[in-house]
């Protein structure tokens, strides 16, 4: 029981200290900084775009991933698993390589008249890589805990493969891809080294949340707090749907555990 | 209505090569586990695509490996109740019996395909369970409500992997006469996959398949089966219960019953005892 108290204080304290660190006073002055409210804005809206694009282009592969096992399926896995262990900031040159104006599809973009690096798009293209594996894996890992029999018997109550896809594997796999997508959408909300790297620190432009702290530290440390405050507390909010949704809808279909939560949460009986 | 079933599947090293027959009167396949009979129930279903092979119902051909026809799952109007019964958790039991309505050429508004669902539960004597949820029910209500949602869509051959598997020995009593009254009253045809050789009496089928290793090793009458089995196992498989058998089959009244309930039909073309695929 002992043991269990330095890494509890080692992750609670900092969050205790930062919340302590500053008077109401303070954080209303940060607030109204001048890099407070686009930083903000700008945060919101590339991550709601990040996590659209993330749902919307996750959910296929992930049901791929989760439907097709074997060694194809494994090497995808790998792929995907790839920018979660690969730091932020090797990714951001990996995007400069791709996108840049020498990389990989940069004379073509410049032909067209496109230019990806150092703008919004390029802050939204860095959450989506550095983010994605989260809601992939979280959202593969829910498909796969869904019984095949089910679909089996939906496709034989006269259900084509999308409508049982739909009326089945969503529903039951929703759990974990809400888990999935609130994890992908706080780490996209945090993230630093790969949008510096490839899209800059440009106010209004490619400044989000994390490179506004990063700019007040060395002017104001209040506003860099507030901004702080701010993130935890969207973070604080992000996390609890993760925690408690699984948990509402194992009640609602009146089971004892959750169908394709995530793992190792035990819910209560109904 | 006549139908059948002759398809080759592998797996790795399994292969199965099987041909199955029947009309009206439930069939029973009988086998030791990993012998390839829910490979072969998911062939049928078309959820498992085999190698080769060929079935038909009735005057449809739901499979011809060398005509290259294979008919999609939701159009084969084949019902498949798996081993777990395959209930949709995040359904109440009314709407998990009205899924069957709720899409494809067979779709209804939702209150009319939930007013019809409700008519067929309170058929099947399973009204009561209509606004539960599949967590909250007893394995026999689960199974009544499986049954009663693979029958709503009227399929024209009906599946179920051992239907009483998971029942405690009371339980599975009841739920052996239920399903002998409900499949035979509606007179579907039926493939019935069970290890428990009361099934068979139960049910009254014709023709008992055994599958052995992904082959029918033998098949015939339930008497014939239990009188000259073919192999190990099965004669263990009727040796269990042979008691219950001899003692139900010496006054013969499985036999009457039957007929009175029209099961054995007489110009069946009951398939013989040898192995069929050598």
């Amino acid at each position: 029981m002992l043991a269990a108290v330095p890494m509890l204080l080692i992750l609670a304290v900092p969050l205790l200290a930062l919340a302590g660190a500053s008077s109401p006073g303070d954080i209303a002055a940060g607030a109204r900084h001048p890099l407070f409210l686009p930083a903000l804005w700008l945060s919101a809206r590339t991550t709601l775009i990040s996590l659209a694009v993330m749902v919307l282009a996750g959910t296929p592969l992930a049901w791929w991933m989760a439907s097709r096992p074997g060694r194809r399926s494994r090497i995808v896995e790998s792929l995907v698993d790839l920018p979660i262990v690969v730091p932020p900031a090797v990714m951001g040159i990996a995007l400069l390589e791709t996108f840049g104006r020498n990389g990989l599809f940069g004379p073509a973009l410049s032909s067209l008249g496109v230019q990806i690096p150092f703008t919004t798009a390029a802050v939204v293209a860095a959450q989506i890589v550095v983010s994605a594996p989260f809601y992939v894996q979280a959202a593969a890992t829910a498909f796969r805990r869904v019984d095949e029999d089910l679909l089996i018997v939906a496709r034989t109550l006269g259900h084509s493969p999308a409508s049982a896809f739909f009326r089945v594997a969503v529903p039951l796999a929703l759990p974990g891809m809400v888990a999935g997508a609130a994890l992908a959408w706080a780490r996209a909300l945090g993230e630093f080294g790969a949008t510096l790297l490839f899209a800059g620190n440009l106010p209004g432009t490619t400044q989000t949340m994390p490179l506004a702290i990063y700019t007040a530290l060395e002017s104001d440390a209040r506003v860099a707090v507030a901004l702080s405050l701010v993130l935890v507390g969207a973070s604080a909010l992000l996390l609890f749907p993760l925690r408690t949704l699984p948990t509402l809808i194992g009640r609602r279909f009146g089971l004892a555990s959750g169908a394709g939560g995530p793992p190792g949460r035990g819910l209560p009986r109904a | 209505m006549h139908w059948n079933v002759h398809v080759q599947a592998s797996a790795g090293a399994f292969t199965l090569d099987a041909r199955l027959e029947g009309e009206a009167a439930p069939v029973v396949v009988i086998g030791p586990n990993g012998s390839g009979k829910t490979t072969l129930l998911r062939i049928i279903a078309g959820t498992c695509r085999p190698l080769s092979g060929r079935i038909r119902l009735g005057k449809r051909v739901l499979l011809d490996s060398e005509a290259g026809v294979s008919v999609p799952p939701e159009e084969r109007r084949v019902g498949y109740v798996p081993q777990g019964y395959g209930l949709f958790p995040h359904l109440t039991v009314l709407d998990n019996v009205a899924f069957g309505l709720a899409a494809g050429p067979r779709r209804r508004p939702g209150p009319e395909r939930r007013r019809i669902a409700a008519e067929l539960l309170a058929d099947v004597e399973c009204a009561h369970l209509a606004p539960r949820y599949p967590a909250t029910l007893s394995g026999g209500e689960k199974q009544r409500v499986a049954l009663a949602r693979a029958l709503l869509p009227v399929p024209e051959l009906l599946l179920l992997d051992e239907p009483l598997a998971a029942l405690d020995v009371a339980a599975r009593r009841g739920l052996r006469a239920y399903l002998a009254r409900h499949l035979t009253k509606r007179t579907r045809p039926a493939v019935v996959v069970t290890h428990d050789a009361r099934d068979v009496h139960a049910l009254g089928s014709p023709v008992v398949y055994a599958l052995e290793e992904g082959r029918v090793v033998q098949s015939g009458s339930a008497e014939h089966l239990a009188n000259c089995p073919g192999t190990a196992f099965i004669a263990e498989f009727f040796e269990a219960e042979g008691a219950v058998w001899s003692e139900r089959r010496a006054p013969g009244r499985m036999h009457r019953r039957s007929n009175a309930g029209g099961i054995l039909s007489t110009g069946l073309s009951s398939p013989s005892a040898a192995t069929p695929d050598t």
